[in-house]
């Protein structure tokens, strides 16, 4: 039980997905222009991280070695064809919002990356304890990045305008512009109070996914 | 021929796959600390994006449409970039011996750099044709390329400059980006298409 909450609690500020291990920037930067978009995002992922973790897990054994990525990469396509049907009939304007980032949830590479340093090598509880603990961890992330730039960018929290009308906000932070400024400030903030900085060392080489090549791209 | 030069400079500046769409985001952090690599993956991504356009058009438009299987379209387009991406690695390797060199080593990488499934996907949505996909995709990775270019040039300066603490390496990258992406803001509506 202990080790449980051991794996759930490490996503969320040990291990974060987009601080710590700079996992999923495309979705991080593009579909934080409000923190509703945020918690949608992070939620959506998490239900394939959760399915792709749990499927994976289980069948661990059986997949062979040599095919293990094509075949991690089928798994987390089909939840997230289910995910991307449910929104669309549950859930149109989220839907829309997200647009092509929700099929994009496919090569995001929290999933593949949980599926193969962890899921791949840990039994399924283990997993579920994971995935929760990332994805949550990833939410919690989208969500703050998200609220920063709609704070800045269009003066509001959840549509609800905070500043009445005295400051203008400041549209460029809702902007693409605004992604890349508010994520590398944060993280710099990050790394300043948890006195770490992982992303020093970020590259190709740093990538969880072994595929072979990283030693050579790295020279 | 208008057409064509407005696609190409359109994709490029005004709808910047990396700084104003965030596609490829993964790669454009993780390869832009070296010129070479960064040319390297380029060259590599403009290859595989024209082809992963051109194939993804055909399965959809033969084998998925017809059959009304349109709701399998991310997992038939994420398996046919994955074989793609295998295949060219194997023709390159037994044909073209020096671009294999120059290459190879990015290709494995490409499969989940979402900028590829992403071209495919959007050349969907917008309906078009199949030239016209060709044009999208290969106009698409020109803009990575371009994107990519610049950046790198910008993080050898960055190796160099005095940076506190905290903001070492990715911080200070992220903040360089968006004035990089807020350069490329002056080009919106520059071009419609």
């Amino acid at each position: 039980m202990k080790k449980l909450f051991k794996e759930f609690t490490k996503g969320l500020i040990k291990e974060n997905p987009i601080f710590v291990l700079v996992l999923g920037m495309c979705p991080t930067l593009a579909v934080t222009t409000s923190a509703e978009n945020g918690i949608g995002m992070g939620l959506a992922a998490t239900v394939v991280l959760l399915g792709s973790n749990i499927v994976i897990s289980m069948l661990r054994k059986i997949i062979p070695d040599k095919v293990r990525i094509p075949a991690y990469i089928t798994v987390i396509a089909g939840f997230v064809t289910v995910v991307q049907l449910l929104l669309k009939a549950y859930l149109p304007d989220l839907d829309q919002a997200l647009g092509i980032f929700i099929p994009l949830i496919v090569v995001n590479c929290i999933i593949l990356a949980r599926a193969e340093m962890f899921a791949s090598k840990n039994s399924v509880l283990s997993s579920i304890a994971d995935a929760v603990g990332m994805g949550v961890g990833f939410t919690i992330a989208l969500f703050i990045i998200g609220s920063v730039r709609e704070i800045l960018g269009a003066g509001q929290i959840f549509g609800i305008d905070i500043t009445g009308g005295v400051i203008p906000p400041a549209t460029s932070f809702i902007l693409p512009a605004g992604g890349f400024l508010v994520l590398g400030l944060l993280m710099g903030v990050f790394n300043k109070v948890t006195k770490k900085n992982p992303s020093e060392k970020f590259d190709c080489a740093h990538c969880p996914l072994q595929c072979g090549v990283d030693k050579e791209v790295a020279k | 021929m208008k057409t064509i030069i407005f696609v190409i400079m359109g994709t490029i500046l005004v709808e910047n796959f990396v700084l104003q769409k965030f596609l490829g985001i993964c790669p454009f952090l993780g390869v832009s600390k070296k010129m070479d690599s960064a040319v390297g993956m380029s060259g590599a991504v403009v290859f595989v994006m024209t082809l992963a356009a051109a194939v993804t058009w055909a399965v959809n438009e033969y084998l998925l449409i017809p059959n009304e299987l349109e709701f399998l379209r991310t997992i038939s387009f994420i398996l046919v970039v994955a074989a793609l991406v295998q295949f060219v690695e194997i023709i390159l390797k037994r044909f073209i011996k020096p671009l294999y060199k120059s290459l190879g080593i990015y290709l494995p990488l490409i499969t989940t750099n979402c900028a590829v499934l992403g071209v495919a996907l959007l050349s969907i949505q917008r309906s078009y044709g199949f030239g016209m996909s060709v044009l999208y995709g290969f106009s698409a990775g020109l803009s990575f390329t371009v994107a990519l270019i610049l950046f790198s040039g910008i993080r050898e300066r960055l190796e160099t400059a005095y940076v506190p603490e905290a903001f070492k390496g990715l911080p200070i990258a992220l903040i360089s980006a968006a004035f990089l992406s807020l350069a490329f803001m002056g080009f919106q509506g520059l071009f419609s298409f």
